[in-house]
């Protein structure tokens, strides 16, 4: 393949892009995984307010260690910390700020997201049981849902399809998505892609593409590669 | 047809002294006691979300105790990363269903023997999103039969389901999800059941101790008089609660971090 040997974006650089958009007030809500890597970027002054689902509003940075709280994780069960003005909530409180309306956004990790805005994160082929735990109700809920994800599988496969393989998390609600080759809105049109890895042609990208780019007349170099 | 939850144990069997008394002192001296007369074919649900709020120590008596053929509710069931929790239960075979937000671990290769009997049949999973778990039973508790939501709307969850355009949105029917006995920790109680949670140990907790017609409760620090809670910061008022038990220093009580002691 043409694109061997040049360097992807890793998943931090790919996590900060997206983080860079939040804006000041807003509710974030991270996945489980390399959606977490969001709350390292430097937001400078702008106040975010990271919400986890089993109920706290506010938290901080990891807990350094020897530090931990034993009734103090987020949603990934890691030990955190409060911020000043912190909440706690209990679970049915907790998706009422999730399905209510309270999140401004919510970034999640997927297997695959289609161009129609559908994607799909809680069950592979073969699999009888799968993991949910609050995605459908923050796909259904958050003001946005963004994404992310590697751009292919392991094997090479694409991961922006037309249509979803996979069982469904939520259908059409997927608005952005960043991948270690670009960052993608996902419009009426399809996606739209407005930032591009270093080193790589939109080309490229579209040859590891189901779904059809759209380009943005505004195309640049992903920004904080 | 959607299977409606229904009770197998005896209403009479659900209060610990048969008679309930106004401010009745609900504190049991050891877990064996609390969990003594859960019958076979109970529904229980099990609070916790990771270690802070997981009912370790009631657990582990259960599973001393031998009750079998048991439904769990919890927010996963297969769990074995403490001491005692559900995964235990479920490796001992005494578990016959789970309602849970997770039947799978997240990756392929950290497959466990939980995923192994639903897949076979031996174990039902009934897999729902973490907030729908949590509404029905919170509608359990509070007498609603049924409610709608957007979550799993144009999912494979949703194929079986009534749904509903409600203002131009499709919602899907979810009915309500009671309990025989609610499993759960808290960090302080008074003898009749006041409690007050420890930051996200509260989690799942009041809620299952509403919908539960029996709730046992593990303390982790002061077990207070009456009168010794300031009503303002009651988290979940002893009517919801029948038993009460507070955890003994280690090794005999399972705490959350090995010298984790704040009394």
């Amino acid at each position: 393949m043409t694109t061997t040997g040049k360097k992807r974006l890793d998943r931090q650089t790919m996590c900060n892009r997206l983080a860079m958009e939040f804006e000041d007030g807003w509710v974030a809500n991270l996945g489980v995984g390399m959606p977490t890597l969001c709350s390292n970027y430097e937001f400078e002054d702008k106040d975010i307010v990271f919400q986890s689902e089993n109920g706290l509003i506010g938290y901080g940075p990891l807990a350094a260690p020897g530090q931990e709280h034993p009734n103090l994780v987020n949603a990934g069960v890691q030990y955190v910390t409060m911020k000043p003005g912190a909440s706690i909530l209990h679970h049915a409180d907790s998706f009422t700020v999730i399905r209510g309306g309270y999140v401004d956004v919510t970034v999640l990790g997927a297997y695959e997201v289609a161009e129609n805005g559908d994607f799909a994160n809680w069950k592979t082929l073969g699999r009888k049981g799968g993991g949910i735990g609050g995605a459908m109700d923050l796909a259904v809920g958050a003001k946005r849902v963004w994404l992310a994800l590697e751009h292919t599988t392991r094997d090479g496969q694409p991961r922006l399809l037309k249509r979803c393989t996979l069982p469904v998390t939520a259908v059409g609600v997927v608005s952005r998505v960043v991948t270690d080759l670009g960052l993608f809105d996902v419009t009426p049109n399809g996606f739209l892609l407005r930032e591009i890895a270093p080193g790589f042609t939109p080309v490229e990208v579209q040859e590891m593409t189901e779904a059809s780019l759209v380009l943005s007349p505004d195309l640049r170099e992903f920004q904080g590669a | 047809m959607i299977q409606r939850f229904r009770s197998t144990v005896e209403p009479s069997r659900l209060r610990a002294n048969g008679v309930h008394q106004h401010m009745k002192n609900k504190v049991f001296a050891t877990f064996d006691d609390a969990v003594a007369d859960i019958p076979d074919g109970a529904s229980i649900m099990v609070g916790g979300f990771g270690p802070p709020g997981l009912p370790q120590n009631l657990l582990a008596a259960l599973i001393r105790q031998g009750a079998k053929d048991l439904t769990i509710i919890t927010n996963r069931g297969d769990q074995t990363n403490a001491k005692a929790n559900t995964g235990h239960l479920v490796e001992l075979r005494r578990v016959k269903k789970v309602c849970c937000a997770f039947s799978a671990s997240p990756h392929p290769s950290q497959r466990n023997l939980f995923e192994e009997l639903n897949e076979s049949g031996e174990l039902e999973a009934e897999l729902m999103p973490q907030g729908t778990l949590v509404e029905r039973m919170r509608a359990a508790a509070a007498g609603i039969g049924a409610f709608y939501t957007r979550a799993s709307v144009g999912t494979e969850l949703a194929q079986d389901k009534e749904t509903r355009v409600i203002d131009g949105k499709e919602y899907v029917l979810e009915y309500a999800l009671p309990a025989d006995y609610a499993f759960i920790r808290a960090h302080t109680s008074d003898t009749y059941g006041n409690l007050q949670y420890d930051l996200t140990q509260r989690n799942f907790n009041p809620i299952m101790a509403m919908a539960a017609k029996c709730t046992l409760v593990e303390i982790e620090g002061d077990v207070v008089a009456l009168g010794g809670m300031d009503p303002n910061h009651v988290h979940t008022p002893g009517i919801f609660v029948d038993r009460v038990v507070k955890i003994p220093p280690p090794p005999e009580g399972l705490w959350t971090f090995p010298s984790d002691r704040r009394a």
